[in-house]
């Protein structure tokens, strides 16, 4: 990073001010990259914006309203949100113990389809809701758990690394749940009467509570996944069972001669890790769309790999980030509405948002961010994993 | 291969007993054969059916009657297993034997699916061909994988890379050339070669400059890709209104497509599809038998060992990502202007990822990443000849979604050790810094 004085060196001393300022007005050191990788990315967004002429300014205008515009935009956004939580909770989870579940897309859709099937079970309307919905909500999550276990297991028992094989769970999944969903000779899962290809619509008794007739609904699925992620910290932080979570991801040979049982922790965190997939999952079944549709949660678990990022792998903070994320989808449409900007730019923003949080050397040089020492994601939370 | 996978594997090892892989899969190979002889050979229909070699006025082709097909295979999966079992002297067969039976399953595949249809005769040449040229962006990208992968770069971006070339390739065939001009055509085909080659580049900076982790800059071209193409399309490609236009032509390859009955069938094709194969085999001969593949293997392997041989191991994985990407590119070009000629959000549908899937079941090997390449290319086609067959089991369509996963399930067997063991370049997905 020497032989700094580049082209670029104006943009740097102006992004150092911003840094200064921000340094003496706020206490926000473990949260620069991150919000720094934000602003970076809507600047390049921008540029993009204005390159097909229209005013960048308007259009993130639009963008912000379509956000939190009023009442009805932020309960929409936070909707939005709400699986997100539960995918990057699935990601951030197995980086501490030092894998990469790139999985999340797979346990999401494991865990919708079991959540649709047991909440359209004839008898599930016989039950009230106060056991109706811990049972749809469980069913997801065990679906999820299921799908997240197999590469914890295939990785302990033959040592097929979970990034392969979690790829081609994903896909298998993929096709098996649009077989099932499609299918109308024999009819699996189809619900006959729709035109589009999605399962039966679940039981009345099993749909969560409406918080806000917002777009999309704001339900109690809210609270299931917050919760979690406070469950989450407490298990990380303060539990024997998340020291050596802990641990694993850190170095599981040094684990493994402290005598924790190294294959446990791996089946149990990728399961585990499937299980937070499979719950957001069936929140969304469940809350949002009351049946399931593969389509709905299409790149969410790869989303989570960015959000997870960019909360730098810490439960609580993944509720923000997911926020930021969710939102974001959830405002774009306006953004096209008034400014004619396609939706897409939200996307480029957000991978280049996973850019420059991936690659926080950029950002660091740009704004002169010092490597802070006890950054809570230092470089091992992951690397130990490829 | 990382630290807690040698952890995991060396737990794994010594808590395994009995049976090693060769018999499991004799074992495999034996009940196979039992339920093919005892069970379907008397189950389905006993007319006999024809394989043809060309399209229908009074095709050639061979007859047969399916039962005694099944049953030769039958009780050529048993001999495998036997073998498997016998003693020293012999056993040298049954590595052979077993490779003949896991070949054998196609022809088995193919009598089972003509048998269970109604229809009495089908064009298996055609559908050979059909293989051939599905398998297109399969090999291309399964080369792409193998250029990173050999050199030590994890590739998982290879959809991505595949979709920019595609989405870019086209808006400037579609902006440019109105999509109908040949020579803008191939101009085009540049453009999506050198897109895929520089968001290849974007991957090399990302995760060897940057050290970034390579699965997370493979998700970061994946996203961005979409993303971006998406964004193409909506402002661009759809704006000029063009969104369809000409593709490349079919020529036949000279002498060999005079041959008779299967010459025009097989050796007339597209130019993207003829370039797979010299990509192929130059892959072949450029990483294994140049000074230069030798050195991008090592990388991959041992790069500090490269480095003290003063193999130059920052620049080669540039170079090597870097032509992986141009190769990813023009398989980009075969889905947005050769196998049709449009652009669609999202248009390559985990190509990459089936890409990715037939280089693991191919070893990392290129004949081998092609082996899969075609075998998958071969399921695709085989859901569509299925569907057109109407083939039914017990009353049942074969959902073509169940030939579309089997690439993905046949992988995982794989990788998980069942059938021939799949290892992994030793120092992909390493960050490598320097020695100072």
């Amino acid at each position: 990073m020497n032989g700094a004085r580049s082209p670029n060196a104006g943009i740097s001393r102006a992004a150092g001010q911003v840094h200064r300022l921000l340094t003496e007005a706020w206490r926000l050191q473990p949260l620069y990259v991150s919000l720094y990788a934000i602003l970076l990315s809507f600047v390049v967004g921008g540029v993009l914006i204005s390159i097909i002429g229209v005013n960048p300014f308007a259009a993130y205008w639009a963008l912000s309203r379509g956000m939190v515009g009023g009442g009805d935009e932020i309960a929409g956004s936070v909707a939005r949100s709400v699986p997100f939580i539960g995918s990057a909770l699935a990601l951030a989870f197995a980086f501490r113990a030092g894998l990469f579940n790139i999985g999340a897309e797979g346990q999401l859709l494991a865990g919708g389809v079991t959540a649709a099937y047991v909440g359209a079970l004839s008898w599930m309307s016989d039950l009230p809701g106060i056991a109706a919905i811990p049972l749809i909500l469980i069913a997801g999550t065990l679906g999820g758990a299921i799908w997240g276990g197999i590469p914890g297991v295939l990785r302990t028992k033959t040592g097929a690394h979970e990034v392969i094989s979690t790829i081609m769970l994903n896909s298998l999944v993929l096709f098996g749940v649009r077989w099932m969903v499609n299918s109308r000779d024999p009819v699996v899962l189809r619900d006959t009467e729709s035109t589009v290809p999605r399962t039966d619509p679940i039981s009345d008794t099993a749909v969560l509570p409406e918080l806000a007739a917002s777009q999309p609904v704001l339900h109690v699925g809210l609270f299931a996944l917050l919760g979690v992620c406070f469950v989450v910290a407490f298990v990380l932080n303060r539990t024997t069972f998340g020291f050596e979570v802990g641990t694993v991801g850190l170095n599981p040979h040094a684990s493994h001669y402290a005598g924790i049982n190294v294959n446990r922790v791996i089946v149990i965190a990728m399961a585990a890790s499937g299980a937070f997939a499979g719950l957001a999952a069936a929140s969304e079944v469940s809350g949002t769309n009351g049946a399931f549709q593969p389509g709905t949660f299409f790149l969410m678990g790869f989303d989570g790999i960015a959000i997870a990022l960019l909360a730098r792998t810490n439960p609580v903070a993944i509720i923000a980030a997911a926020l930021v994320w969710g939102s974001m989808l959830s405002g774009a449409p306006l953004m096209q509405q008034e400014a004619d900007v396609s939706i897409d730019v939200v996307r480029i923003i957000q991978a280049l948002v996973l850019l420059f949080v991936a690659a926080d050397a950029i950002v660091r040089y740009l704004f002169r961010v010092r490597e802070s020492a006890q950054s809570p994601f230092q470089a091992t939370s992951i690397e130990g994993a490829v | 291969m990382s630290v807690v996978e040698q952890a995991a594997g060396a737990a794994g090892a010594s808590g395994r007993v009995g049976l090693d892989r060769q018999s499991v899969t004799g074992l495999v190979f034996g009940l196979l054969g039992v339920a093919l002889i005892a069970g379907v050979a008397p189950a389905i229909s006993g007319t006999s059916r024809k394989f043809n070699f060309e399209p229908p006025p009074d095709p050639a082709g061979i007859g047969f009657h399916p039962p005694t097909w099944v049953i030769s295979i039958g009780v050529l999966l048993l001999l495998t297993a036997v073998l498997g079992f016998a003693p020293p002297e012999v056993r040298g067969w049954a590595g052979p034997a077993r490779l003949l039976s896991a070949v054998a399953l196609i022809p088995l595949v193919l009598v089972l699916s003509l048998a269970l249809s109604d229809n009495p005769s089908t064009n298996v040449i055609n559908l050979f061909n059909e293989s051939l040229v599905l398998a297109t962006p399969l090999a291309l990208g399964a080369t792409t994988g193998l250029w990173c992968e050999r050199s030590g770069i994890i590739n998982i971006g290879i959809e991505g890379t595949m979709l920019a070339g595609a989405g870019i390739g086209y808006m400037a065939y579609a902006t440019i050339g109105d999509a109908q001009s040949t020579g803008w055509l191939w101009f085009s085909i540049l453009v999506s070669v050198l897109a895929g080659g520089l968001v290849a580049s974007l991957l090399a900076v990302l995760s060897i400059r940057f050290g970034v982790n390579q699965i997370v800059a493979g998700v970061v071209i994946n996203l961005f890709a979409l993303g971006l193409t998406g964004f193409l399309r909506s402002e661009v490609i759809v704006k000029t209104g063009i969104t369809t236009g000409v593709g490349t032509s079919e020529f036949g390859l000279p002498l060999l497509a005079e041959i008779p009955v299967i010459g025009d069938q097989m050796f007339r094709g597209k130019p993207i599809y003829w370039m797979m194969y010299l990509v192929v085999i130059g892959t072949w001969l450029v990483m294994f038998r140049t000074p230069w593949g030798l050195r991008v293997r090592s990388c991959g392997e041992n790069p500090h060992a490269a480095e003290t041989l003063g193999v130059n191991v920052v620049r080669i994985r540039y170079q090597s990502v870097i032509l992986g990407g141009l190769i990813a590119g023009l398989a980009g070009a075969w889905f947005s202007m050769e196998s049709q000629t449009r652009f669609e959000d999202n248009m390559t549908n985990a190509a990459g990822f089936i890409a990715l899937a037939a280089l693991i079941f191919g070893k990392w090997t290129p004949w081998g990443a092609f082996g899969g390449a075609l075998l998958f290319g071969f399921s695709r086609a085989l859901g569509t000849r299925l569907q057109f067959l109407g083939v039914e089991v017990s009353g049942f369509e074969i959902p073509s979604e169940f030939l579309q996963a089997l690439p993905f399930a046949v992988t995982l067997v794989v990788v998980a050790g069942a059938v021939g063991r799949s290892v992994p370049p030793a120092a992909a997905g390493q960050p490598f810094h320097r020695s100072k």
